[in-house]
């Protein structure tokens, strides 16, 4: 039993690990056409058919590109800081369950890789932790668009996770419980969770916005210098694992979002299954849209979005749910 | 055989991530193996099953406490090495040895004096956080009450302190307005 634990939840990790790092590179190009269309551009043309070998050839430049460490950079807190990012994001996914439970030759297979029960708090925390990989990497840098951008971001970060809490709680007082898998089945005999809390869910894809560092709040690329912001000293792949990072977690976001909201993956059929990847899919393009769609937002602008507005109808949303558990 | 292998492998971790946060003269260095201890701390309430307290450790000292100490690291030169004119060299690490010292006897001691009992064992049938919330709304009532009334009052005294010029918006005033306004501040 134990061996066969060991083994399964080793050949999980791993599966997570390539499918999502795999995702990351082809929602690079996801991205770049979805924006390009939208702009009415062509996108990446040249590398294969519609440019669909462009993941291939943006991942052999980041793989074979030297990595540089400028001078005056803190070395080992430059160097572990890309990945930081992206560990924390893939070990964020721990606790999500990315599809219904099935069965391999009479062996059940939960995909998911420990349902433990503060499932939605650990996945939070832990993808809040990835703030640490802007932060230090801008302060390492020795660079002060570098540290300015790092400071914005932390600042974005810190604040939208008040919102993210705060949104949660009125679904989670509803289905009492922390793990997405009872969250998942809770949504399997009355409506999505979307028609109960449809404030909450707002509220939690704005808050995600943020916390993925995607426009329209997007602060942690410095525009109006002209400066990447945190990224700027950084090459190579350790640029390119802040992205997979970025993506990895718009991924999760999705998966949070479609599971919370919803309905998950419904009732656990193969139907249910796709009905996820679909609304999983559509997520993702919705962060792509959005992008496409809206300038950035104004430093100030986002925190008094944050404390002035999104924060006061959390909370009067959470009180109203209360409310009407009550009585 | 898996939680030994994680408490050892964790308490070596974090034993090595606190010593380098006091040793260390570069304070990023400091922060980071701090931030990194806290996380490994919250491994040891996985490992009891305290799933709820090992979430709650990362989010309070990984995610705010940490994120403040960034906040204020910001203000000085990060990728200089400290000098420290360490004085009393001989006294502090005595000091420090005797308090932790103290600290570990007075864990040690109720637990060698008396067979230690939960008062309130993990229930399998109910979940972790549920078990919290039963104990800090019965048992901890009162305590929790007034950690609420201590937030509150430190959240007024907080907007007080900092909301001084809060309803002005500079970016929306135009050059003369703010030459004005800073003649009239300073």
């Amino acid at each position: 039993m134990e061996t066969a634990y060991l083994i399964e939840t080793v050949i999980k990790i791993v599966t997570i690990l390539l499918v999502f790092s795999a995702l990351a590179g082809i929602g690079t190009y996801f991205e770049r056409k979805v924006l390009a269309f939208m702009q009415r551009r062509l996108g990446p043309m040249n590398v294969g058919p519609y440019g669909i070998a462009q993941v291939a050839a943006d991942g052999i430049k980041l793989f074979t590109k030297e990595d540089i460490v400028p001078t005056n950079v803190v070395g080992p807190i430059f160097k572990i800081a890309p990945v930081i990012t992206a560990a924390t994001a893939f070990m964020a996914a721990a606790a999500i369950p990315f599809l219904p439970s099935f069965e391999i030759g009479g062996y059940v297979v939960n995909p998911i890789v420990s349902d433990i029960n503060v499932g939605i708090l650990y996945v939070l925390a832990v993808m809040a932790v990835g703030f640490y990989g802007p932060l230090l990497g801008g302060m390492a840098s020795a660079n002060k668009y570098a540290l300015l951008s790092a400071a914005r971001g932390a600042a974005v970060f810190i604040s939208y996770e008040v919102i993210t809490g705060l949104s949660l709680l009125a679904p989670l007082m509803m289905v009492g419980s922390f793990s997405l898998i009872d969250l998942n089945n809770f949504q399997i005999e009355g409506y999505w969770m979307v028609v109960y809390q449809p404030v909450a869910m707002v509220l939690f894809l704005i808050a995600g916005f943020a916390e993925t560092g995607r426009t329209p709040f997007h602060l942690v690329a410095n525009d109006h210098e002209i400066i990447d912001g945190f990224g700027t000293e950084y090459s190579g792949m350790r640029w390119g694992l802040f992205f997979i990072g970025e993506y990895a977690n718009m991924f999760f976001y999705a998966f949070l979002i479609s599971i919370l909201f919803f309905g998950g993956f419904g009732d656990g059929s193969v139907l249910g299954a796709f009905a996820l990847l679909g609304k999983v899919s559509f997520f993702f393009f919705f962060f792509l849209w959005t992008r496409a769609a809206w300038p950035d937002v104004r430093p100030d602008q986002l925190m008094w979005l944050c404390w002035k507005v999104l924060m006061p109808l959390a909370v009067i949303n959470i009180v109203i749910t209360g409310f009407v558990m009550m009585f | 055989m898996f939680e030994a292998i994680a408490f050892y492998l964790f308490s070596f971790l974090t034993i090595v991530m606190f010593w380098i946060t006091v040793t260390t003269k570069h304070s990023l260095y400091a922060l980071t193996a701090l931030a990194a201890g806290m996380i490994f701390i919250s491994a040891f309430f996985f490992i009891l099953g305290a799933d709820f307290m090992g979430v709650v450790q990362i989010i309070v000292y990984s995610g705010a406490v940490m994120a403040l100490y960034a906040f204020g690291m910001m203000f000085f030169d990060t990728t200089r090495e400290l000098k420290e004119k360490p004085t009393k060299t001989r006294l502090v690490p005595i000091l420090g040895a005797l308090a932790a010292l103290l600290v570990v006897l007075m864990v040690i001691a109720p637990v060698v004096g008396e067979n230690i009992t939960a008062h309130y064992p993990i229930d399998v049938a109910i979940g972790n956080s549920q078990a919290i919330g039963m104990v800090l709304f019965t048992k901890y009532l009162v305590p929790f009450e007034l950690a609420a009334v201590m937030l509150l009052v430190a959240m007024i005294g907080g907007i007080v302190l900092a909301g001084k010029m809060m309803d002005e918006d500079y970016s929306s005033l135009s050059e003369e307005q703010i030459d004005e306004k800073e003649g009239a501040v300073s």
